[in-house]
């Protein structure tokens, strides 16, 4: 915790959740990390952000850090569960190849953030991630801060059916929850935003509690399931389309890896609006998943052969 | 005499991986200094989240020397084969050969090698890295930089060190040097990750064991167990309270922590509303805590008990508070799923009750049980059908069995049940009863999965059985029609289990069901069971000429019909049971042609009849290792089974019975007596032919007293066998039995079988085969050893 931040409660990761983002920046940054903002685009995880995705691919060292914010349209509660978000923020970072103290480099921005592990029960269970969409598996863990899931920690093996190599280490941070966790309140709502006090203070709720509200009502009775369908074969086609266009036909060039991932990423937010819905049958989901994770594929193989990868 | 010490010292293990890893360090470590002849007094391994740790005691310094004789050519062959000789053998010249003389008297040239043993110490260094390159982990992963390498290093969470010293007790002992991954062995470890992570320098296990001590780590998993049971019942009585032992927890957190520190944490009482199995499954999965049982009242109290891996500066209350929300949430979700189950479900609420409008989401959703075995749904309507089958059978009340079978499987969609599938039975026992379902009716939803083990309970109410049965019979036949047997160690569907809750639910309730017929029941119902307008076409063997034997039913009331498909031409051949294959060659008439496009080709299947057979003989199987894990004599079954026998209580009587009349010299010398009979028959039998001997005795060519002694004999024990039988007395069956003994041993005494009149021989023969058969009524004896 920096000096200022202490000193000032709007930048204090204990008394707002803003100041909880700004210390997570400030402590990655420190490390060498390239702080980015979030991906431009609805994703449901910040591992969607091309910078996790497509960086982790091929031998180029990378070091990110983001916030991303996270739509998980089945999520929603109307905003009347205390945890439970359709739209929530994660903060993800992404270092390639994984330092050896990738572990301890995670405690300490925990104790950035005011977890002291003198006090605190910190544990790393076993939790292997996998994306289906993504064609992306890694092992690793749930970190655990006095029972509270508060973070996983990965080690990716593959990623859009590549192999990596080398070995990314991933950091997602779930924000509300850590934020809830060190604030010390019960709510998501109830989270102070700005870190003020009296009619100076804003809160979550004051955020995005109206948002909650309608989009649940979006997701589960409004979207037009014609137009999702439309959407999610018109991205499925245009991501093939562009992935042609950009092909050279040999492997050290592609053109357009980028905006056929866009694609791909429309396509699977397409995906989550239909299940939201409810329209998408149990043996239909696994189809519309490997329809998602084959172009995720495609633009993995079409990445390798960009100098993004580092061939 | 000298020690190793080894450590892989690495990121957090999985929990559930941390024994099996600890047994296989030891077995890959000590299986190759056995293969390189290096013998040790006692190997022990340990195991926590960060390390693997292997101690070996009593080794020796050095590989016993070894001395290898290599066989030369003969004296004076080519100089070719001579330099060969010598180059291969690493001689210098044939002087240091010897020459020896062969059996036949020719001359070789013979070699001895002599090969010092190799230090342990540089045995060692193969043998570890070896180790850890070949380690089974169930999964593995790569890491950092190196991880760009394709032969790069696997474990199971990155490698960080690994200590590996080696030398006798009295001295320094040594590093064993080696590299893998980057990683070079040394004699550093390191402490708890928060309260002591500083390096500590080993020399050998005493010292690392104290040192880790030290440093709050706790190296032996069965110490850590013990720290926590004792603590948590310790915690537990100052409060007045029983702590639920939960062994599979108890070492799942013994994995999650170097330094155990039991801590107690609590929630609102309100939440004591929800049922205590879902209390305890929250806490327990969610959060890997202790439930507490309030000693007077029986149920849970509204305690809890954790296990951190810390001693807190603050004495645990941060983590105590920590968790106790945690909890809360998760209780608060539970109590939610809970409450939502008991109201009207969204779009059923027109379906009657609320477990009855479950079970219609559950058909609506078309939930997949098995994708060649139709959906939950399905699967609910033969289960009723059975169980209504069944329910007479076992004094239940057919309408009770079939309303148990309708709601049995309506729990899956419980929001409960969907958090917590170890709930399944239980949840919608607890539903049905607060619909007002009938008593025996909710209890059968719950028992219906038992027995779930060699140990569980198995139902014992008359509608529990019947829907018990069922629902295993279902399972078996419905694998067994897909050709889903259990092969070697695989079993997917846990039909072995299945079908050992059968042999218990039958034997242990004594039942007297006919599993044959049971089987076929069963199968008919997974064949052809009887939803209202589909038509199941089930397509049998496939024969050379492409055809394919079928059976085809309509729903109700059509019987069975057997036939055949010509797949090229998509035309079913069928005919009624019992129609002989001319007639049916004039029925022919496409599929879709006869049945509408409402008939479904299933799956190609099996006879009823063969299914029935398969199974009976995987029951037998099952039913030898229930009995020997009794301490029974399986050959007893082998030669009970031969009879054809099917009813499970009789086989086991039988058993009983031959097993007691073994015993006595009656038994013993009557068995001894059945063997010479028969194998006299079998030689006999070579050179007259299979069944040459089966006719009855003539009672005008039984020349000798003890001839016509035995037949008398015979007569009457056949005769006082099959009374006995029928009445199921296997106890006079064997009675009857041991009169024969006396007029079988005085015929082999005094009577040549074998004579030189040709109408004796057959004679004698023939009151053999008489014997073989009446024996036979009671037990194959031939399957009898010793």
């Amino acid at each position: 915790m920096t000096d200022s931040a202490a000193a000032n409660p709007a930048l204090d990761p204990r008394k707002s959740f803003q100041g909880l983002i700004l210390t997570l920046q400030t402590f990655w940054a420190r490390q060498g990390a390239v702080i980015l903002q979030p991906y431009d685009m609805e994703v449901g995880a910040g591992t969607f952000h091309p910078a996790t995705t497509l960086r982790s691919l091929g031998k180029k060292p990378w070091r990110a850090a983001y916030v991303q914010p996270s739509r998980r349209p089945k999520d929603g509660r109307y905003g009347e569960n205390p945890n439970r978000l359709q739209h929530y923020y994660q903060f993800q970072v992404i270092l390639k190849p994984s330092p050896d103290d990738l572990q301890e480099l995670y405690l300490h921005s925990l104790a950035a953030i005011g977890v002291d592990s003198a006090l605190h029960d910190i544990r790393f269970v076993e939790d292997d991630w996998e994306s289906p969409t993504l064609g992306a598996w890694g092992l690793g863990w749930e970190c655990w801060c006095d029972g509270m899931e508060v973070s996983q920690f990965t080690y990716f093996q593959q990623v859009a059916g590549v192999e990596c190599a080398p070995v990314s280490g991933e950091l997602t941070y779930g924000l509300e929850r850590l934020a809830m966790y060190v604030q010390g309140v019960e709510n998501v709502y109830d989270l102070n935003f700005n870190g003020l006090d009296g009619d100076a203070r804003i809160t979550y709720g004051d955020v995005f509690l109206q948002a909650e509200q309608e989009y649940s009502r979006h997701n589960f009775e409004a979207a037009n399931v014609e137009k999702l369908f439309g959407d999610f074969n018109r991205a499925e086609a245009e991501c093939k389309a562009l992935l042609a266009f950009g092909d050279q036909g040999d492997a050290k060039h592609h053109l357009m890896v980028l905006p056929a991932y866009d694609q791909c990423v429309k396509a699977s937010h397409a995906f989550n609006l239909l299940d939201a819905r409810g329209v998408i049958s149990v043996t239909e989901r696994q189809s519309y998943i490997l329809r998602v994770r084959e172009l995720a594929k495609a633009c993995g193989a079409a990445w390798m052969k960009t100098e993004g990868s580092g061939f | 005499m000298s020690d190793l010490l080894f450590e892989l010292f690495s990121e957090e293990i999985p929990a559930r991986m941390q024994a099996q890893a600890a047994a296989d360090l030891k077995k890959l470590v000590t299986g190759a200094l056995i293969e390189r002849g290096l013998t040790f007094e006692a190997a022990e391994s340990f195991v926590t989240p960060r390390r693997l740790t292997l101690h070996v005691v009593g080794l020796p310094p050095r590989q016993p020397d070894q001395r290898e004789e290599k066989k030369g050519p003969r004296v004076g062959a080519p100089e070719a084969a001579i330099q060969g000789f010598l180059k291969s053998a690493g001689l210098k010249s044939l002087d240091e050969a010897t020459i020896e003389t062969d059996k036949k008297g020719g001359q070789f040239y013979l070699a001895a090698i002599e090969r010092p043993g190799a230090a342990t110490l540089d045995v060692l260094a193969e043998i570890l890295p070896e180790a850890v390159k070949n380690f089974p982990w169930p999964k593995s992963m790569r890491w950092g930089a190196g991880s760009a390498e394709s032969n790069a290093l696997r474990w199971v969470r990155p490698l960080h060190s690994i200590v590996a010293t080696f030398g006798p007790e009295t001295e320094d002992p040594e590093i064993v040097p080696f590299e893998i991954g980057g990683i070079a062995s040394g004699n550093v470890t390191y402490g708890h990750r928060f309260m002591a992570p500083q390096p500590i320098k080993v020399r050998r296990f005493h010292d690392y064991l104290l040192g880790l001590q030290t440093a709050k780590v706790v190296l032996d998993p069965a110490r850590r167990r013990d720290i926590i049971l004792h603590d948590a019942r310790d915690l537990a009585f100052a409060q007045g309270l029983e702590l639920v032992e939960d062994e599979g927890l108890l070492f799942e957190v013994a994995g999650l922590v170097e330094w155990p520190v039991v801590l107690m944490g609590e929630f609102d009482k309100s939440f004591l509303d929800i049922p205590d199995e879902v209390i305890r499954a929250t806490i327990r999965a969610n959060q890997k805590c202790f439930v507490l049982r309030d000693p007077e009242t029986g149920r849970l109290a509204n305690k809890f008990l954790l296990v951190s891996n810390i001693v807190a500066s603050d004495g645990g209350q941060k983590i105590a508070a920590g968790n106790g929300r945690v909890v809360r949430a998760r209780l608060s979700d539970a109590l939610y799923f809970w409450r939502t189950d008991q109201a009207p479900l969204p779009d059923y609420a027109d379906k009657g009750k609320p477990l009855d409008q479950r079970l219609a989401k559950l058909r609506a959703l078309k939930i997949v049980f098995h994708q060649n075995l139709g959906s939950q749904g399905e699967r609910v309507d033969r289960l009723v059908a059975l169980a209504r089958e069944l329910a007479p059978k076992v004094g239940a009340e057919p309408e009770k069995a079939a309303r148990a079978a309708e709601l049995a499987k309506a729990d899956l969609v419980t929001e409960v049940v969907g958090e917590f599938p170890e709930t399944q039975g239980l949840m919608g026992r607890y539903y049905a009863e607060l619909q007002g379902e009938d008593g025996e009716v909710a209890a059968a939803i719950e028992d219906h999965y038992k027995p779930q083990g060699p140990n569980d309970l198995i139902p014992a109410a008359p509608v529990s059985i019947a829907v018990a049965l069922a629902d295993k019979l279902d399972t078996l036949v419905g694998f067994w029609a897909i050709d889903e047997k259990p092969t070697g160690s695989k079993d997917p569907f846990a039909l072995r289990r299945a079908a050992l809750g059968v042999i218990r639910i039958i034997l242990e309730n004594r039942l007297r069901l006919r599993l044959v017929s049971e089987l076929i029941e069963a199968y008919e119902t997974v064949l052809l069971h009887k939803q209202t307008g589909d038509i199941y076409v089930y397509l049998h063997e496939v024969t050379p000429n492409r055809l394919v034997t079928i059976t085809a039913k309509l729903h109700d009331k059509t019987r069975p019909r057997y036939g055949a498909i010509d797949r090229s031409k998509d035309v079913l051949i069928v005919k009624s049971e019992g129609e002989d294959q001319e007639t049916s060659s004039s029925v022919s008439f496409s599929l879709t042609g006869h049945f509408g496009d409402k008939a479904r080709i299933i799956q190609r299947l099996p006879s009823p009849e063969f299914i029935a057979g398969d199974l009976l003989a995987f029951f037998a199987d099952r039913l030898k290792i229930y009995l020997r894990d009794r301490g029974a004599r399986h050959d007893l079954l082998d030669a009970v089974f031969a009879l054809g026998e099917d009813d499970l209580v009789l086989i086991v009587a039988r058993i009983n019975a031959l097993e007691n009349f073994l015993k006595t010299e009656d038994g013993a010398s009557l068995l001894t007596g059945y063997k010479r009979a028969a194998n006299i028959l079998k030689a006999e039998e070579k050179k007259d032919g299979a069944g040459a001997f089966e006719a009855p005795p003539d009672a005008g060519l039984l020349a000798e007293p003890q001839e016509n002694a035995l037949a008398e004999a015979l007569e009457r024990t056949e005769r006082e066998a099959q009374v006995a039988a029928k009445a199921e007395d296997f106890e006079a069956a064997m009675r009857a039995l041991a009169k024969l003994r006396a007029p079988v041993d005085a015929f082999f005494d005094k009577v040549t079988v074998n004579s030189e009149n040709r109408d004796l021989r057959k004679n004698r023969l023939q009151t053999l085969a008489q014997l073989r058969r009446a024996i036979h009524r009671v037990a194959d004896f031939s399957k009898i050893g010793g």
